[in-house]
């Protein structure tokens, strides 16, 4: 039986918006953005680090999110799937996985164009084993992954093609 | 046949309607969903894969800080039925209770609930339960648990679920001329499970207002789900509600949580509020369902001169687990393929199925069929290797013929279209054969073991159910049907609601197709209900998503509910617009979609028409009372109950085919196979929306190249299961996955009326490719590939035995030419 439950204020920033928070020490990232905020984007698929479902941007660094327990989480910034639109407006990587068909079921997607996220943010243009090595964290049931990377392709298309318009 | 109307959006590349919400993180999982006063139900499970429940004390659990009750299987035997036994006796004896009642009969089976107010007190609290358990020796392997020696089930008298003997043919008369008898001792398919994304998910209330009892969760054939918790829990079934959303995969797996749902429901009895239970993915693994594993015995083909199969006899072993469930349907599902692709007539196949201290099994992509059709592959290759003949020229010798269609095989199926030498050659050319043959000889040369396999499979689509009564002659199942609804709603919406359960294939996208192809308008104007409701009044007896059929169940409903609303509309707009229905055509105006008079120019939109039948009555006529826009179809498939004794009758409607080629290389010092290139085409006839079909295959291939190469549901000798987290069974991931070479043709269906054949399931055709092409890499070697799971210690055990001379001869070849 354990004792009673000690409690432990933190301070997050989840998609841009503040949240001030007591949590218990056990409870982890991925229950708090779910359980706690409501964030039910960020999915559950293997309680050990496997599947990559619950992938979100800790500081702009992908994590599973069932590996990082809340208080980890004090102070940073976390980007979630619900945070990848802009008022409305999808997010070229969101874009390229409907065109592509890059996904079936649905539930690995927000786990995997986090992923993509901070691939595309290191590499603009990488080739077919940079994206596999990328996403070997994110298991996909349905797709065969061969239509989330071409969505992955085409996502560096789309959003290269963006930054140097917008550069000129 | 045709679908009668312009196919505008039918056969078109129609981006998927589910995107918008998935791609937003706003998908409806059903973890999604909270209720008020929610309380989570934890599981605490067997540590033995075989023991005697000697005490259970809950008090220590009961008395946690948060713990509203705990339930066990002593509490729940007054409560209940056992469940449904679809077998005959002397299974049906057994009772199968949702909890472990006096022994528990695999690791993970559940044998103690807790229900808390949150899913960690629930945790906190199942440490604490105390089950005194005597361990007893457990049967790990269908063969030994068939000698009975100990028994799971004292019940039944038996470990034997069910026998059954495939006779057609004049199997003795093949054998006296065959020119070469070929003998293969045993080959074994493996156990394995396409594992989906999303755990299991049930969230019940026993509403103590109305008793009824609703459930939210991602059971993927809920009508069978019903049908067996109403009996069990001794309810009306109309008491049940059911409903699903957006599903994280099931590949069939996810119709195995029935017990699961009769334990929130009754929990949620007892405690009177609300259960959410989720499944974590180690209970999963050992206690969700897993794909049969099964074993064939003392295999003998008959072959003529030239190397054309003319008889099998053969004896098949299905292991099924601890519980039957869902089984013994798979000991005649297996024979919709009962000769694969092949010509031969003369067979004979005894089929015994039995329990062991496994996880029970449960239809998994591919199910029944795939391990049979995998066991043809098998046998063809080993024959083609053995005989040395190319083991393409050996498919082209036995394959039926295009012009043989529809053809009826030797147990009564009728396999409805198909060009299986058209897909050899497309896939020959997908992969550069021609080359990939000059590159192996090449490497040879080098003592490189690379091998070039072909897998022939088909995809047996919208059973005939009726095929239960070969299994037991006293079900009351026959035939298939599936429920759609569509309508005008109020302001002239038109909405369709569909008895399916979709989890990833789409439905909303190619349903919305369908209807818009029906009246001639934007996909985007036909709104399609997400998931499956009971409430909806569309489902019948076999309404689900299971065993490839949504593109001919499915959608053969929905257009048969659109057709009944169009004809409607037409009646009504006739009277309104004062014309004759030939003289209207469906098209789009100013406001909307509408139906206007070629004659007179005159129009009513489709508001103008629901208004008339739901707000503005009195300018309807008592002739057109009738009319409700509110269409209900039930669409049936034209079969006949098969005949029981000669096992005989068609048993599916449509026959999808896939060929896939594939080139592996073993290292020579690591043993790890390698693939180099890989291929894969398909015919699933018309197809309504190729890159949802495109991406079914590539799922399909991804599932039969993890099963094939990685992914094993690994016991011990005492029924632990070795492999029970992601991290050890691993699924296949990008890194593992080759770029598969996708290509098609496309023989439509005489059965469906679109001229599709459902598709999805892929028949597991990686596995046999594999095989094949490790069979062709090794057998130089002196390998027979024999299991359908290979990695890169079982083919250096299999070197080593070989090299060591421990090897055993699998194989052995009567010559009497």
């Amino acid at each position: 039986m354990p004792d009673a439950v000690e409690t432990i204020p933190i301070r997050l920033k989840v998609n841009g918006k503040s949240h001030s928070l007591t949590v218990e020490p056990r409870l982890l990232l991925v229950e708090l953005l779910r359980e706690h905020l409501d964030l039910t984007g960020t999915h559950v698929g293997c309680d050990t680090t496997y599947c990559g479902a619950c992938t979100v941007l800790i500081n702009g660094a992908a994590v599973k999110s069932c590996t990082v327990f809340a208080v980890q989480a004090d102070g940073a910034e976390i980007l979630t799937v619900e945070g990848l639109e802009t008022d409305g407006q999808l997010h070229p990587i969101q874009r390229a996985f409907a065109e592509c068909y890059g996904l079936q079921c649905g539930y690995c997607t927000p786990g995997l164009m986090l992923a993509t996220h901070q691939l595309l943010a290191r590499n603009k243009r990488p080739d077919e084993k940079a994206i596999r090595k990328a996403i070997a964290g994110n298991t996909c049931r349905c797709t065969g992954y061969q239509n989330i990377i071409k969505a992955i392709q085409a996502a560096a298309r789309n959003m290269d093609g963006v930054q140097q318009r917008s550069s000129v | 046949m045709t679908l009668g109307e312009p196919r505008r959006w039918v056969g078109h590349a129609l981006p998927r309607k589910e995107e918008n919400r998935l791609l937003r993180g706003r998908g409806k999982f059903a973890d999604d969903i909270k209720l008020r006063d929610m309380l989570y139900l934890r599981f605490i499970r067997s540590p033995y894969a075989h023991a005697n429940i000697l005490s259970i004390d809950v008090s220590a659990a009961e008395a946690v800080p948060g713990v509203i009750c705990t339930l066990t299987g002593a509490e729940i035997v007054p409560l209940t039925q056992p469940f449904i036994e679809i077998g005959p006796d002397p299974f049906a004896k057994i009772k199968d209770y949702p909890l472990a009642v006096s022994k528990a009969r695999y690791q993970g089976e559940p044998v103690v609930a807790v229900v808390a107010t949150s899913p960690a007190i629930a945790d906190d609290a199942a440490e604490v339960v105390q089950i005194e358990y005597e361990a007893l020796d457990p049967l790990g392997d269908g063969e030994q648990a068939l000698q009975d020696k100990s028994l799971l089930h004292e019940e039944a008298g038996t470990n034997r679920v069910w026998n059954g003997v495939f006779e057609y043919g004049d199997v003795d008369r093949a054998f006296k001329d065959a020119a070469y008898i070929v003998n293969i001792d045993r080959l074994h398919f493996h156990r394995f499970s396409s594992t989906p994304l999303e755990n299991n998910v049930v969230i019940a209330e026993w509403n103590p207002k109305d008793e009824r009892i609703y459930y939210s969760c991602n059971n993927s054939f809920p009508s069978f789900a019903i049908q067996f918790l109403a009996a069990h829990l001794n309810v009306h079934i109309d008491r049940i509600r059911v409903e699903t959303s957006d599903i994280g995969g099931s590949f069939g797996i996810k119709i195995t949580s029935y017990p699961q749902m009769a334990v929130c429901a009754l929990a949620s009895k007892k405690a009177g509020r609300p259960i959410k239970w989720v499944e974590t993915r180690s209970e999963h693994m050992t206690s969700s369902a897993h794909g049969n594993e099964r074993t064939f015995r003392d295999t003998r083909v008959a072959l003529a001169k030239d190397g054309v199969i003319t008889a099998i006899t053969s004896r098949h072993i299905d292991d099924c687990g601890a519980y039957p469930r869902y089984e013994p349907l798979g000991c005649v599902i297996w024979s919709q393929v009962f000769p694969g692709v092949y010509r031969f007539k003369n067979a004979r196949i005894d089929f015994m199925q039995a329990v062991t201290n496994k996880c029970p099994v449960g239809p998994n992509r591919g199910y029944s069929r795939m391990q049979h059709l995998w066991f043809l592959e098998r046998v063809v290759d080993i024959c083609a290797h053995e005989l040395g003949i190319a083991p393409d020229e050996m498919r082209l010798r036995n394959y039926v013929r295009p012009e043989e269609f529809p053809y009826t095989t030797p147990n009564g199926c009728v396999y409805d279209s198909g060009n299986y030498p058209k897909m050899l050659q497309v896939a020959k050319d997908l992969i550069g054969w021609d080359e990939w043959k000059k590159k192996q000889a090449a490497a040879r040369k080098e003592g490189r073991l690379l091998g070039i396999g072909i897998g022939t499979t088909l995809d047996s689509g919208t059973n005939n159910f009726g095929q239960s009564q070969i299994v037991n002659p006293g079900l009351p199942y026959s035939g298939n049907s599936q429920g759609a609804n569509c309508k005008l709603d109020i302001y002239g919406e038109v909405v369709v609601a569909v008895g399916s359960c979709p989890q990833g294939q789409g439905h909303e996208t190619t349903a919305a197709q369908v209807v818009a192809d029906v009246l001639n308008i934007h996909p985007d104007l036909v709104t399609v209900r997400t998931g499956f409701d009971t409430e909806r009044n569309v489902h019948t007896g076999f309404s689900g998503t299971y065993a490839s059929q949504f593109a001919v169940s499915g959608l053969s409903a929905v257009h048969g509910a659109a057709q009944k609303l169009k004809a409607e509309m037409k009646r009504l707009a006739a009277f309104t617009l004062q014309t004759k229905e030939d003289d209207l055509e469906f098209s789009m105006g100013a406001q909307g979609p509408e139906v206007r008079a070629r004659g007179n120019g005159k129009s009513i939109n489709y508001w103008g028409l629901a208004n008339l039948v739901n707000a503005n009555t009195a300018a309807l006529p008592p002739e057109l009372y009738e009319v409700t826009l509110n269409c209900r179809y039930i669409w049936r498939a034209p079969f006949k109950v098969p005949d029981k004794q000669k096992k005989y009758g068609n048993l599916t409607l449509t026959y999808a085919s896939q060929l896939h080629i594939c080139v592996v290389e073993v290292d020579r010092e690591t043993f790890i196979p390698r693939i180099l290139d890989y291929g894969a085409v398909d015919d699933c006839g018309t197809v309504i929306n190729p890159p949802i079909v495109e991406g079914q295959v590539y799922g399909a291939t991804a599932h039969g190249i993890g099963a094939a190469l990685m992914e094993n549901c690994v016991y011990d000798a005492v029924g632990n299961m070795l492999t029970s987290t992601f991290s050890d069974y691993t699924p296949i991931t990008a890194v593992n996955m080759p770029a598969v070479k996708y290509g098609h043709i496309e023989t439509p269906s005489p059965h469906s009326y679109s001229g599709a054949k459902g598709m999805g399931e892929g028949g597991a055709a990686p596995i046999h490719t594999i095989s094949a092409a490790l069979q062709d890499a090794l057998f130089a070697s002196g390998i027979v590939i024999a299991d359908s799971f290979n990695n890169a210690d079982s083919l250096f055990r299999a070197m080593v035995a070989k090299e060591i001379g421990q090897a055993q001869k699998l194989v052995r070849v009567e010559r009497r030419v």
